[in-house]
């Protein structure tokens, strides 16, 4: 049984292919824990209520938003953050399809377009909508990320045949 | 950020867990059981919460089962929402959750979490109220195994230092007619006016042969879901038409009806009957 009854503790998470220790209080969340106790700024702080996606992060694979995770229940999984992304067809496709504007949400949509990728290679336009509604774009630039994530799965389509 | 602090526990049985929360209890620290923790993490920001003690029943393998055994489909309490869609054994309750928050959010909310919650729509437990599936709830006298119409009243009435461990759905039930209809203010996102969720059941009568009856759950018509006897006899009285049973149903709503910015009672009355009225005529058609 993993137990803390104190009100710091040091733990051991692992964030983009890095063991990093920290000292957390249980009741931070791994958003804050994130961005202020390791220093990891890419991840946006939005609605801190799970509504915006702003905040999303990747544990073992599946969209987080790291709001509504308490970093103590990270232990133990594999994170990564938008710092742990480097050159990938999402991140390029964003760039070539100019999808963002101020760019405060293009971490958490990356994150989220690139999680879904992993696990739907092929989505569907159904999928696609399902996943990306789980991020808010205040500049409404919604077209061009739309467009983006198209573009690597239908990238991703052709190279198959 | 969440102001005060709390002790955090993770034990690995649920022996521990129902231990641990009595030594916590015993030492006046207002233990919680924490799952998916959304709930928690958000109430406890805005100072709703407050506990000194969470215990996280994740790591208990009784509750993170998904699996079809004895004809029977067992639900652990932490499977997060959208693993128990990707499995999709139940339909209806893929369909009914798949209309619940978003789908990152899906991914950390557990069905445990959503039926025993304080908000007030809590959708994952109509489709278990209507296939009359049974719970399974961990206390410190050990496991009971209840029918979930005997606990659920507006809530699932748990006692002091009970938590739920599992929801068992016979496999007959899995596969039944359905109707899941959430109906919203506007677009696709946000708190339901009104949620309907219906199937339609063979049940014998005194002749010996079978009658279809229909079973119909909401959520968002009040500061709880239900399931009500009443409002299933009237929408299956024979011979009377879809408009007239549908009218009086509407006269057996549970009270209070909800009315605030989302929509009034008035509204939510006339939403509800007419996806009410779309119910009945997409399941009798069938």
């Amino acid at each position: 049984m993993y137990s803390s009854n104190s009100k710091n503790l040091n733990i051991s998470l692992s964030i983009n292919d890095e063991e990093r220790s920290v000292v957390v209080r249980p009741a931070n969340t791994l958003l804050s824990v994130i961005r202020e106790g390791l220093g990891l700024t890419g991840t946006k702080p939005g609605c801190y209520n799970g509504d915006c996606g702003a905040c999303t992060v990747d544990v073992d694979g599946v969209p987080i938003k790291s709001c509504l995770m308490l970093a103590v229940e990270g232990v133990g999984k594999k994170i990564t953050t938008i710092e742990g992304l480097r050159n990938t067809p999402v991140q390029k496709s964003f760039v070539e399809h100019f999808a963002f504007q101020c760019g405060y949400c293009t971490p958490g949509f990356i994150i989220n377009c690139n999680a879904l990728i992993q696990k739907h290679p092929n989505a569907k336009d159904e999928i696609i909508e399902e996943w990306l509604e789980s991020n808010i774009c205040r500049c409404t630039g919604y077209k061009e990320i739309e467009e983006a994530i198209k573009s690597v799965i239908t990238a991703k389509s052709e190279e198959q045949l | 950020m969440i102001q005060f602090d709390f002790e955090y526990y993770k034990p690995a049985s649920i022996y521990e867990a129902v231990q641990l929360f009595q030594t916590l209890d015993s030492q006046g620290k207002q233990p919680i059981y924490y799952s998916g923790g959304t709930e928690i993490i958000s109430l406890a920001r805005i100072n709703l919460l407050y506990t000194k003690a969470v215990i996280d029943i994740k790591d208990i393998p009784e509750c993170n089962i998904l699996r079809i055994q004895d004809n029977q489909l067992v639900l652990g309490a932490c499977l997060p929402l959208t693993i128990i869609e990707d499995a999709n054994h139940f339909p209806l309750l893929t369909k009914t959750l798949r209309e619940i928050a978003d789908h990152t959010n899906r991914n950390k909310i557990t069905i445990g979490g959503n039926i025993c919650g304080q908000i007030y729509y809590r959708e994952a437990v109509l489709p278990f109220l209507l296939s009359d599936s049974q719970v399974v709830i961990a206390g410190i006298q050990g496991l009971k195994y209840v029918p979930i119409q005997q606990v659920f009243h507006q809530q699932l009435q748990l006692q002091k230092g009970e938590f739920l461990v599992q929801i068992i759905t016979n496999e007959n039930d899995l596969q039944l007619p359905f109707v899941s209809i959430k109906k919203r203010q506007q677009w696709d996102t946000g708190y339901p006016l009104v949620t309907v969720v219906a199937i339609t059941k063979s049940s014998d009568n005194s002749s010996n042969s079978s009658t279809k009856q229909i079973h119909v759950a909401f959520s968002g018509m009040s500061p709880f879901p239900y399931r009500s006897e009443q409002i299933e006899e009237d929408l299956n009285q024979q011979n009377a038409s879809v408009q007239h049973r549908v009218n009086l149903a509407i006269t057996h709503l549970p009270e209070p009806i909800l009315n605030d910015v989302e929509g009034s009672s008035e509204y939510r009355k006339f939403v509800l009957k007419n996806t009410l009225q779309h119910a009945l005529t997409t399941l009798e058609a069938e």
